[in-house]
């Protein structure tokens, strides 16, 4: 772990939260541009033509418009060069077309990502926050225990800690899935093993909400226990960093109660470098949340995506690849905003 | 990098005995074996007995054989993923960072680029255009997706290196810049490589098993996740044949495992202020 620490006496200089702010939107702008490129420039790099042998494929099942609308959009067919197509994708995405899907035919990618991204984004969020709060605490402990076994008795806590985060961090997510499904839902029959709501259901009714909850119970412990590990090896790494700084050293040597020193000394500082890798865990947790929703037949966007790749719907697997790396770059760019409300250091930089 | 201090690590220690065993399991597959994992002739859905110490398949394959065999489509491609993505970090990451000017630029906004996009949709994506590819294309996008985040780490370290006194004296001693970068710079940033090495292999092994439980790849290869595919798409959960669910994801599990534990205690000991006293 870099620990950014001030050099005393050297010239630095706060940047304003604002103009911190502009300048991280700006990348943002530059990054999303990026990745519309690569998802723009992805079916046409492709050896062996797949795109072509989709659309022959289609033929017939899909009306000729879409068809010659599609071909237009994967560069097919066409008169336009490249480049012309290139704005022209650029524009249709920016103004929300994501073309049609043509496994789902005749509904639109975008209305189809929109009717499963409210599913992964809760069973996410809720599973994220969790991960978060239970591995952060977890790691605190394991450093704690370790950083001051020199003055009590070597850590047991530790020593366990450290290998099970790092088994939690390499387990197949979709294997756990699958283990769950198979003794909690199946063999036990506590939960449904399959699906987002009873059918029929909407949430409108406190039996709906039961539905809800019912259902996503599994897949989001999965998702928690996954992502946990994890935060656990991140915070532990932070908290031992900042165990071995002097402030820390001179608080104990005070004689403040440990208790004291561990959540408002050390803890307060070693958590801030794991919020910034958030963006990088989020990437992570997705991945995770693909398999699971698979597994649970679940109708978020990582079952839709699996629905696109098996049924070759290229115009459903690029709106979704392009939704997701959007979705995630702004994310990160909010963890990035709140990160440098939260530690002053940021906002620091050497003047030139 | 203190390297005996390995042998005292026993998170170091685990790792590597865990990781050794499935790699004699790997060679010795073809001795080791009870049966062809490809054998298709047993009863199909037996319980573990001692004919067939797992059990066999809804298709009527022995199931330890298959495990066994697996391990081997498991380290190929975490190894082989493990050595390119290394390579492509060092010249990403070590050498652009060395170097310096329009190179490192252009490096470092190629790998900004791999960054940002999420790498397992990525590797679906990719495994989804090239459908049927076998092991060697699951190689490749692996290989293209999981290189980004450590060649970014190495290339702060190699900036933090460059101007160092002892590499600055082999510039002037007019050293080539090849050499420079093999004999001062990664020898001193061994440790975070190796680190590096085992978490790109950890990526691999669990990305090629992912790709394969979802059928991207070659469905007919014997491995863990072509083991899970096909447990499954034969239903092995309503069969109850919750052993041919289990074992596959517990070697997974396991082998990550171990390479975790590597990965971890190599950086444990290359990064002092995590060592243990």
């Amino acid at each position: 772990m870099v620990s950014r620490s001030l050099t005393v006496g050297a010239a630095v200089r706060e940047v304003k939260p604002v103009r911190y702010v502009v300048r991280r939107f700006g990348a943002l702008l530059v990054t999303c541009w990026v990745a519309l490129t690569v998802n723009f420039a992805l079916p046409r790099l492709m050896p062996g033509n797949p795109v072509e042998t989709m659309f022959s494929r289609y033929q017939g099942k899909v009306s000729p418009t879409a068809i010659s609308a599609m071909e237009l959009d994967f560069g097919l067919n066409t008169k336009t060069g490249e480049l012309g197509q290139y704005f022209d994708y650029l524009g249709h995405t920016l103004t929300g077309n994501l073309g049609v899907s043509f496994s789902y035919f005749p509904s639109h990618v975008g209305t189809l990502i929109g009717q499963a991204i409210p599913w992964t984004l809760g069973l996410i969020g809720f599973a994220t926050i969790l991960a978060f709060l239970l591995g952060t605490t977890l790691g605190m402990v394991a450093a704690w225990r370790r950083g001051t076994a020199g003055w009590r008795r070597a850590s047991l806590v530790d020593s366990a800690l450290v290998p099970f985060g790092l088994m939690l961090g390499a387990l197949p997510s979709y294997w756990i899935a699958l283990i769950l499904l198979y003794f909690i839902a199946f063999k036990f029959g506590w939960f449904p093993i399959g699906g987002g709501l009873n059918p029929g259901a909407g949430i409108a009714s406190w039996s709906g909400v039961a539905s809800l909850i019912h259902h996503a119970a599994l897949p989001a412990v999965t998702l928690t226990f996954i992502s946990m590990g994890m935060w656990i090896l991140l915070m532990r790494n932070n908290m031992l960093t900042v165990l071995g700084d002097d402030y820390v050293k001179f608080a104990r040597a005070k004689g403040l109660r440990d208790r004291t020193v561990a959540y408002h000394y050390a803890a307060r500082n070693a958590i801030l470098p794991v919020f910034s890798q958030l963006a990088l865990a989020l990437g992570f947790v997705v991945g995770g949340q693909v398999f699971i929703e698979i597994v649970f037949s679940y109708p978020g966007i990582g079952y839709l995506l699996l629905q696109a790749v098996e049924n070759e719907d290229y115009p459903l697997m690029q709106g979704i690849f392009l939704i997701l790396t959007v979705t995630l770059l702004v994310a990160s760019f909010l963890a990035d905003v709140l990160y440098v409300f939260l530690d002053p250091r940021i906002r620091m930089e050497s003047a030139k | 990098m203190n390297w005996r201090a390995l042998l005292h690590n026993r998170r170091a220690v685990a790792g590597a005995l865990i990781f050794a065993l499935f790699c004699l399991l790997a060679l010795l597959a073809p001795v080791i074996v009870p049966y062809s994992p490809t054998d298709i002739n047993f009863t199909p859905l037996l319980h573990p007995s001692a004919r067939h110490l797992l059990g066999t398949t809804v298709n009527g394959q022995d199931i330890l054989s298959q495990l066994i065999w697996g391990a081997r489509a498991s380290l190929f491609v975490g190894l082989v993923c493990g050595a390119l993505i290394s390579l492509v970090q060092l010249i990403m990451g070590v050498f652009a960072g060395y170097v310096g000017g329009v190179f490192d630029t252009v490096a470092a906004a190629v790998t900004n680029v791999f960054l940002v996009l999420p790498s397992l949709p990525l590797l679906i994506i990719l495994a989804a255009y090239l459908q049927g590819g076998g092991l060697l294309m699951l190689v490749g996008v692996i290989t293209i997706t999981g290189w980004a985040w450590g060649a970014k780490v190495l290339r702060s370290q190699a900036i933090a290196l460059r101007d160092r006194p002892f590499v600055q004296a082999a510039r002037v001693t007019g050293e080539s810049r090849w050499h420079i970068v093999f004999a001062h710079v990664v020898p001193n940033m061994l440790g975070i490589i190796v680190s590096n090495f085992f978490g790109a292999t950890l990526f691999a092994v669990l990305a090629e098993a992912g790709l394969e439980f979802i059928g991207l790849g070659n469905i007919n290869d014997i491995t863990w996740g072509t083991m899970l595919y096909w447990a499954q798409e034969g239903d092995a959960i309503l069969l109850g044949a919750w052993v041919w669910l289990l074992v596959p994801g517990l070697c997974l599990a396991l082998l990550g495992t171990s390479l975790g534990l590597l990965n971890f205690a190599v950086d444990e000991i290359a990064n002092p202020r995590l060592r243990r006293d």
